[in-house]
């Protein structure tokens, strides 16, 4: 069987979407499983968090909304400022999903731009590696250190377009293209996409996925932007693969025959 | 005892277990895991871990997040 342009494969495994989306800022779990449905994401990325203690029993769990055996659960370190928090969140996560591997590392470095912070980045992925994760990894925009991270062992790199849940698009295209174009591994756009032009982009300059939350939870119709998200992931990836034509600057060619015209 | 659960100080019958503290807590059969000063307690053992004074406990869910 003839694999589709649209599957992605991760670690060894292959998914039939190569739009990953997260499940935080929807206004209830209906809403976040609606969303996703329409997204055709396969993969979703959760937060690990504090359980209430005792106050609020029978709080709905997000895990009954979107149960593992239907989605692949990427649990992420949103919120970890230091390696040693991203390993804890992870070994937690590790043990809350029944210890599958495959995990979304971010570690930030300030919480106004929440830019990653790279060494404490790397010294995480090291760790992480070593207890037999499957770590994709967000990461900044460089291809010297998305190389390093591949190097430990990361099963995927997910460059920023631009700053998390910000909507400004794809800022760098050109970095994205240095790292695209050195990985042996998937590289995804993680954080930065506003609409579904932008995923477009992403995928025409190459991107194996994209990663986005805020742009269909916090766009008017979340329903309605998860079905443009998919499209776009789609187009770009389909345009990517049958190549753009050349660019010719400042000089037209007619599309219809230039012989023939009547009166001629 | 004391025990520090998710950073808060609560009081509890001695001898517990991760078990019974996971029920007391209504959360038994619930999706959720558990550290135990800084080492998860897998989910097979939390019936045979007994709990001391001043353990500090960690108790996890998976939330919506990108």
């Amino acid at each position: 069987m003839q694999a589709s342009p649209h599957s992605l494969t991760i670690a060894g495994k292959t998914y039939r979407s190569r739009l990953l989306v997260g499940t935080g800022k929807y206004k209830d779990f209906s809403e976040t499983r609606a969303a996703i449905d329409a997204s055709g994401a396969e993969i979703v990325t959760v937060a690990i968090r504090r359980t209430n203690i005792g106050q609020n029993a029978g709080e709905p769990n997000l895990l009954d909304v979107l149960p593992p055996a239907q989605f692949t659960i990427l649990p992420n370190t949103a919120g970890c400022y230091t390696a040693a928090d991203a390993v804890r969140t992870l070994r937690l996560a590790r043990e809350l999903l029944d210890g599958h591997p495959l995990c979304k590392l971010e570690v930030l470095g300030d919480p106004s731009n929440l830019f990653p912070n790279m060494p404490e980045t790397l010294k995480a992925a090291e760790t992480l590696v070593k207890e037999g994760f499957e770590v994709m990894v967000y990461c900044a925009d460089d291809p010297i250190q998305a190389t390093m991270l591949e190097d430990i062992g990361c099963v995927a790199v997910m460059p920023l377009a631009s700053l998390i849940g910000s909507g400004m698009g794809i800022v760098n295209p050109w970095n994205l293209r240095l790292i695209i174009d050195r990985a042996r591994v998937p590289v995804l756009v993680d954080a930065g996409v506003g609409t579904a032009s932008d995923a477009a982009i992403a995928m025409e300059l190459g991107c194996d996925g994209v990663l986005m939350n805020t742009a269909i939870a916090h766009a008017r119709q979340p329903l309605l932007m998860a079905s443009a998200m998919k499209k776009a992931v789609e187009a770009g990836r389909e345009a990517f693969l049958a190549g753009r034509m050349a660019r010719k600057f400042y000089s037209a060619d007619p599309s219809s025959p230039t012989t023939g015209l009547i009166g001629s | 005892m004391e025990l520090v659960i998710n950073g808060e100080s609560r009081q509890f019958p001695s001898p517990l277990t991760v078990a019974e503290l996971v029920a007391a807590l209504h959360h038994a059969g619930k999706r959720i895991a558990v550290e135990r000063n800084g080492d998860i307690v897998p989910r097979g053992r939390h019936a045979e871990t007994a709990l001391v004074d001043g353990d500090r406990i960690e108790i996890v869910v998976a939330v919506g997040g990108g």
